[in-house]
């Protein structure tokens, strides 16, 4: 069944996505960033928060970027299956993030990764990274989740030895150890469990998108001992070394365990619009 | 303790502050990140004259975001990056030109004998950039634009920057390396537990 969904429509719900995404957080990471700074007793601590909070306020009252990392752009689109188009999807989402570069403005941060030549517009081979999924009906929802680098990079991932679950929990633990306070912490943290290589980390990116107010009893107790280890606000100390973990499991190989561990800033950006087909 | 310094920065300015200490900064910045440093050291090293002046500088870890009005530009977003990426490079740095405070996030590792006695690694509150944009008050000039937006060196004129918290001192204190060390006897502590 064709729609009233237009290339038009899909360029411009890209440009208002990544304005909203960029330069407004989601409010269950802003009351957690207020729980914190109310919970902290420690003053450097809590100067860190506070300065958090003040520059989100400043970032949406300006309608400017929270962070000048405006990330490398990951999309998630959920295409119905009773759902066809008559334009091409990926070019016109690529597009609006073409145009959203320029008139948001975002910084350009696509570069060639052997020459390390920068794009100019935030695309390039492979970006803006866009993955599909297929669920029921005729509607198309379009996720987009900005990535910065300063977290990314301290993200990582193991092929655990199967017999070795009880090392799960030390290896979350080691990976925000190592990072320490450089991918600005309180962190959001993504975990995914199982799968394969490939697929324990794109859960763990996925994980990401979760409410920051919905953590069970396993996420909660990771949580808490990541909390436990004193890195604080930027890694100069205190009780918020995360606001929260979230954990997405799959099946995997007799043989295999592999954890990933994909670390958000606090600055845990996205935003979303669903069409409806009629 | 709280100070609110103006450049240039003197020996004083640098050697009273203390790991933890807040400081607020008004005057001249430049930004320099990974591809800036490399130039840095690969000019110094060929003897060539750098574009700006790095005696008595304020470097300041950053990648900011700009947008060109009617041919001046102005600061969108500025906050810090990780500043560990430019650890390597910092004691070569600081051995051939006399930079007298660093500003980044995150903390640096293995740069604390070359700060001593001249020059503090300030930490700035990361992906503060809107806040950050706040108090840059004038974009001087840009160089080395070929390197790209992030990676160009900024001139920038700065209003009570801040709040900076003193990360590591001239006299060797590293407020970041405090609290991993704290953090590693916790996770250690954590792991003989659980092994029973």
């Amino acid at each position: 069944m064709t729609v009233n969904i237009t290339r038009k429509k899909v360029v411009e719900a890209t440009i208002d996505i990544l304005k909203k995404a960029e330069t407004k957080l989601p409010d269950d990471v802003i009351n957690a960033l207020n729980r914190a700074e109310v919970r902290e007793s420690n003053p450097v601590a809590k100067a860190q928060l506070k300065a958090i909070l003040q520059n989100i306020k400043i970032a949406k009252d300006n309608s400017v970027p929270i962070c000048q990392d405006t990330g490398v752009l990951i999309f998630y689109v959920e295409i119905g299956c009773d759902l066809s188009l008559d334009f091409n999807l990926e070019d016109a989402i690529t597009e609006g993030v073409r145009r959203a570069t320029e008139t948001i403005p975002l910084r350009p941060n696509a570069v060639h990764p052997l020459t390390r030549k920068n794009s100019g517009d935030n695309t390039g081979i492979g970006l803006p990274d866009i993955k599909y999924e297929l669920v029921e009906g005729d509607g198309l929802t379009i996720t987009v989740a900005p990535k910065g680098a300063g977290s990314e990079n301290m993200s990582a991932i193991a092929m655990l030895n199967p017999t070795e679950v009880v090392s799960i929990k030390n290896f979350i633990l080691e990976t925000v150890l190592d990072a320490g306070g450089m991918p600005c912490p309180p962190l959001i943290l993504g975990v995914g469990i199982g799968g394969t290589f490939d697929k324990a980390a794109s859960l763990s990116k996925s994980a990401l998108l979760s409410s920051l107010d919905e953590m069970n009893e396993f996420e909660r107790e990771i949580l808490h001992e990541v909390n436990c280890l004193g890195i604080g606000p930027m890694g100069l100390g205190g009780s918020t070394t995360a606001l929260a973990v979230h954990v997405r499991t799959a099946h995997c190989h007799t043989a295999s365990l592999p954890i990933a561990v994909n670390i958000q800033c606090w600055a845990n950006r996205h935003a979303s619009i669903t069409f409806r087909g009629d | 303790m709280e100070y609110h310094l103006k450049t240039p920065l003197k020996k004083n300015d640098i050697n009273q502050l203390q790991a933890g200490d807040i400081v607020y900064i008004t005057g001249n910045v430049l930004t320099a990140r990974d591809e800036a440093h490399a130039r840095i050291l690969e000019l110094t090293e060929k003897g060539e004259p750098l574009p700006f002046d790095l005696d008595g500088a304020i470097i300041y870890h950053c990648g900011p975001l700009m947008k060109k009005t009617n041919g001046l530009w102005e600061v969108v977003a500025a906050g810090p990056t990780t500043s560990g990426r430019m650890s390597k490079m910092t004691p070569t740095l600081l051995e051939k030109h006399n930079v007298c405070a660093i500003i980044g996030k995150g903390g640096m590792q293995d740069v604390s004998e070359s700060l001593k006695d001249k020059c503090v690694y300030l930490a700035y509150t990361g992906g503060c950039a809107a806040l950050a944009a706040e108090s840059i008050r004038n974009v001087c000039g840009v160089y080395w634009s070929d390197l790209g937006m992030p990676e160009a060196v900024w001139s920038m004129d700065v209003v009570e920057f801040g709040p900076l918290i003193v990360g590591i001192d001239s006299k060797g204190s590293d407020l970041f390396s405090n609290v991993q060390k704290h953090a590693k006897s916790v996770f250690f502590g954590y792991l003989r537990a659980n092994k029973g």
